[in-house]
């Protein structure tokens, strides 16, 4: 124990005498909450239209009144041949074209029925089918008033299904506060993994870690010297991060932030004995940082902090089940925005108990103190 | 001689990496209290050896105590026992005098106050109070060695490893080194120490020459020179090289 507790006192003197620190813990995750958390907002705003009319009707004006009247649509242009048209989209100069043809309001008044286009540029599917999913939801608003208009004065009935949305724990439907909780599981992170990893493969390269081995610390002591240090350092950032999320981005906290501190407590032990794992394996600080960054990238891209894992082909979704960060990210949400308590994830606290209990033994084994 | 007891055992012992053998059947014994130097050119072979001795390093065969351990199951107990200071291994540069003393005499188990009182007393004898805290970054190479060489022996250890300890140092404080050598000797440490600087050979008691991996000559300075017919250590060695 008294060991322990000289190993800690030199990490902590170490870690803070380094400049490189203060700003890591404090700057770092003020960028990243508010740089991040406007960036990486899936929400559509502006998306550029180019309307080609060649109706030039009463109804094709109203329709692309709608879409003016829309908050996602900005209309750029107006031109008289699609393929003018096309080559905005082949430009990037615009997101979507809106092809109304001639004859559409008389086809609607004989047939009842006629048909616009829409070329969507696609190099984004998020964006395009985003953009896809709004412009269906204008047209069939332009749809039913003009059924209303036509039905109506024949006073007919309408009374079709309609379909009321509401949206559970996030009825705003607010990017921000859905991205916030994943940033907050990257920052996180980082700090544990990364980190963790390099101060351990540091002492390797400097050849301190030679002198360490000379002498009777304990693997276990000298494990928990260099994880606890960071341990704390990443909790006390998940606080500072989440009291940034609630000044800034009045981010809810229904659930208990005990309960939310107990599983990153875990979950940290996990990613931080990746790290310690890893570090054993590496000779130096690059190798590490390349094997760190695999990892950390694979996992954050997989974890649906930014892409839904739901639709993520299968393998994919069974990849994630070793992927530490799908399950913080889900239990932060759960617990941030849903307020679910312990028993809504016992199954994520036992998995991640086990599986941080695996990495740290097969970490401590790994690391050797004689060759 | 022979009435002195034996610390360091070591028979027939054989470290190989691959094909290559680095260690061929050593067989020596280290006295108790002695200064022992292991010379060699580079890549002869010493710091394998040492190595092994502070069990950093498994051998491949061979029956080896130090310190009345057994290198194979007790490594964790010769290690409390032991003391160690390697030429590349420096204390940490991010850390300032006093805390290096203190992470390092802590490890061993001595008391806080134990530690403070010890590290004034040696920081006055090495005359480095001035220096008390200052990151090791901040000294001159022959100050953190002898430094290390002071934390290597801090918690009083029955035998210290010394790797090339004055490679890079300049003549002068090469001596004050080898004074702070004798001092520990004198304290009843036993120092092997390995070397390819000749004249520091002249300061052991007994010396081993290793030439490829195998023990080419062992004796008292004295003898070795009689022996050969040399009339110093550089002598002995340019002919047992040939």
């Amino acid at each position: 124990m008294r060991t322990i507790l000289f190993l800690l006192q030199k990490e902590f003197i170490q870690i803070f005498r380094n400049r490189i620190m203060l700003p890591v813990i404090f700057i770092v995750p003020l960028v990243q909450l508010v740089v991040l958390v406007f960036a990486a907002t899936l929400e559509m705003k502006n998306i550029e239209v180019v309307v080609v009319d060649k109706d030039l009707s009463d109804v094709s004006r109203r329709m692309i009144g709608k879409f003016e009247g829309s908050p996602f649509f900005k209309i750029k242009d107006f031109t008289f041949s699609v393929s003018e048209a096309e080559d905005f989209l082949r430009a990037n100069e615009a997101d979507m074209v809106l092809h109304i043809p001639q004859g559409f309001e008389r086809e609607l008044n004989r047939e009842n029925r006629a048909k616009v286009q829409i070329l969507l540029d696609a190099v984004n599917a998020t964006t395009a089918g985003l953009a896809n999913a709004y412009a269906s939801n204008v047209l069939r608003d332009f749809n039913e008033q003009i059924l209303v208009e036509r039905v109506g004065v024949l006073g007919g009935r309408i009374e079709q299904v309609r379909i009321r949305y509401s949206f559970w724990y996030n009825p705003d439907l607010n990017y921000k506060i859905f991205m916030l909780p994943g940033i907050l599981v990257i920052l996180v992170t980082m700090i544990g993994m990364i980190l963790t990893a390099i101060n351990l493969v540091r002492e390797k390269e400097l050849g301190t870690a030679e002198q360490i081995n000379v002498t009777p610390i304990r693997k276990y002591q000298f494990i928990i010297g260099k994880l606890v240090p960071f341990w704390i350092i990443a909790l006390f950032e998940l606080c500072f991060g989440l009291f940034v999320g609630k000044i800034l981005f009045d981010l809810p906290m229904v659930g208990s932030l005990a309960l939310l501190f107990l599983f990153a407590s875990l979950y940290l032990l996990l990613v931080m004995s990746i790290g310690l794992f890893l570090s054993a394996i590496s000779d130096s600080q690059i190798q590490v940082m390349f094997l760190v960054f695999f990892f950390f990238i694979t996992f954050v891209l997989m974890a649906g902090i930014f892409t839904p894992v739901e639709s993520m082909p299968d393998w994919a979704i069974k990849v994630n089940t070793i992927n530490p960060l799908a399950y913080f990210i889900r239990v932060m949400r759960m617990i941030l925005l849903k307020g679910s308590g312990f028993s809504d994830i016992t199954r994520e606290f036992y998995t991640l108990g086990i599986y941080a209990a695996v990495m740290l033994l097969l970490a401590t084994w790994r690391y050797r103190k004689a060759a | 001689m022979n009435r002195k007891k034996t610390v360091i055992r070591v028979r027939d012992m054989v470290k190989k990496f691959g094909d290559f053998t680095a260690n061929d059947r050593l067989s020596f014994e280290v006295y108790e209290g002695e200064i022992f130097g292991f010379l060699g050119a580079n890549g002869a072979g010493k710091t394998t050896a040492l190595r092994i001795l502070c069990g950093l390093s498994l051998p491949t065969s061979g029956e080896i105590s130090v310190a009345g351990y057994n290198v194979y199951s007790d490594r964790e107990k010769i290690k409390k026992r032991i003391g160690y200071m390697s030429q590349k291994f420096s204390l940490y540069e991010d850390l300032k005098v006093y805390e290096n003393i203190r992470l390092y005499a802590g490890i061993y188990g001595l008391s806080r106050k134990y530690i403070r009182e010890r590290t004034d007393h040696l920081l006055e004898t090495l005359g480095l109070e001035g220096v008390r805290n200052k990151l090791i970054a901040e000294l001159p190479l022959g100050w953190r060695q002898k430094l290390a060489f002071s934390v290597a022996v801090f918690h009083q250890p029955s035998i210290v490893f010394l790797d090339e300890p004055t490679g890079g140092v300049d003549p002068i404080t090469r001596r004050q080194f080898w004074d702070l050598i004798y001092r520990a000797s004198q304290d009843g440490i036993t120092v092997f120490v390995t070397t390819h600087y000749m004249d520091e050979a002249e300061y052991c008691d007994r010396v081993c020459i290793m030439e490829a991996g195998r023990i080419e000559a062992i004796g008292t300075p004295g003898e070795l020179k009689g022996k050969y017919a040399a009339k110093n250590m550089d002598e002995v060695f340019i002919k047992i090289a040939r």
